[in-house]
């Protein structure tokens, strides 16, 4: 299941003049199996029953942390309450404010899905963080897109809302001519892909580097000084990858549940 | 149409390469001026961290879009 270049394996103490190196392809998985529904094929691979494993993992959790809730928390339950807490706290009180508490569980959602589909690119066994697949993490893009814009449209009124995003006040008359399109494209058009790209590019590159390492570790490694010296550095940089990696997976979660929280605050209140 | 300069090669990572100059001083920037501002003022910790992250997020977008970019185009 897990995906390398079919000449990596083959390449190791010397075998191979050139180093096999990952590209694209090791992001691209055979269908495991396929359902028909009305005529229409649909596949099942690695990335989607990942998918599928990520939501029952946090579904689960939490169903178990908050089956028989305590006034004092054990256990399941005070982890649980910490992750809730971070989120309304520090996400939704702090950058949405006022009305921010309903948007809670759909922040709380968004991090928790996102940092164990991340997370499964460094368990052993998995070693695939799904949003590397870029259609999920735009799928996540664009639930935020169709809540913030249909959001501020309904608070602000149709031209309030486009008003508000072209003229920011307080800056001189003619600079709005400027401004007012570069505005408006940055945040109707390119926020909803940064926004996207920002996620996956991060765990593209991430798992490309592991993968780049675990290779060359592979590649290197033979009954010479130059070998076991060149193996044993590469197998180091991978562990502190991983360890890297860790963080990474957790920052961009957090980043973009922020970012969610910052988008819907936008559209509730406007810059004054 | 006249050919002035040829490149051959892996074009894409030096495409990268530009593209991460300007993202590299801006988080540089970013970071240090945060440490700073803790520095300044520790119980504000919170919030400037908060800022933090989101301005560093915001400029290393343009930094991944370089990477990805020449996955997309082709060699």
């Amino acid at each position: 299941m897990i995906n390398l270049p079919s000449s990596a394996w083959g390449c190791n103490l010397g075998s191979c003049e050139e180093f096999p190196a990952p590209g694209t392809e090791i992001f691209f998985f055979e269908d495991v199996w396929t359902v028909s529904v009305f005529g229409q094929e649909f596949g099942f691979n690695k990335p989607m029953i990942l998918l599928f494993l990520g939501a029952f993992v946090v579904i689960g959790f939490f169903l178990y942390a908050f089956r028989k809730p305590q006034i004092v928390p054990r256990g399941a339950q005070s982890v649980g309450e910490l992750g809730y807490t971070f989120i309304r706290d520090g996400i939704a009180r702090d950058v949405i404010g006022k009305g921010g508490e309903k948007f809670v569980p759909f922040l709380f959602s968004f991090f928790f899905f996102i940092w164990v589909l991340n997370f499964m690119g460094i368990v052993p066994g998995i070693l695939f963080p799904v949003t590397s697949v870029f259609a999920i993490p735009v799928a996540f893009a664009l639930i935020v897109y169709f809540t913030w814009v249909p959001l501020g449209i309904i608070k602000q009124g149709p031209v309030g809302f486009f008003t508000n995003i072209m003229f920011p006040p307080g800056l001189p008359k003619p600079l709005y001519l400027i401004l007012a399109p570069i505005e408006l494209i940055s945040n109707i058009l390119v926020r909803p892909f940064t926004h996207c790209v920002r996620l996956f590019a991060n765990m593209f590159a991430g798992h490309l580097l592991l993968t780049t390492f675990s290779i060359a570790a592979w590649f290197l490694f033979s009954a010479s000084i130059g070998g076991l010296i060149g193996s044993a550095v590469s197998f180091a940089v991978v562990v502190a990858l991983t360890g890297f990696e860790l963080l990474i997976q957790a920052l961009q979660a957090y980043i973009f549940t922020l970012l969610t929280a910052v988008y819907i605050s936008s559209a509730l209140h406007a810059e004054h | 149409m006249t050919l002035l300069a040829e490149l051959s090669g892996s074009i894409g990572s030096v495409g990268y390469g530009l593209a991460a100059i300007g993202p590299g001083v801006g988080i540089g920037i970013i970071f240090g001026q945060g440490v700073q501002a803790i520095a300044r003022q520790p119980e504000a910790y919170g919030v400037i961290r908060q800022n933090m992250l989101l301005g560093f997020a915001l400029a290393e977008a343009l930094a991944l879009i370089g990477f990805v970019v020449p996955f997309v185009y082709g060699v």
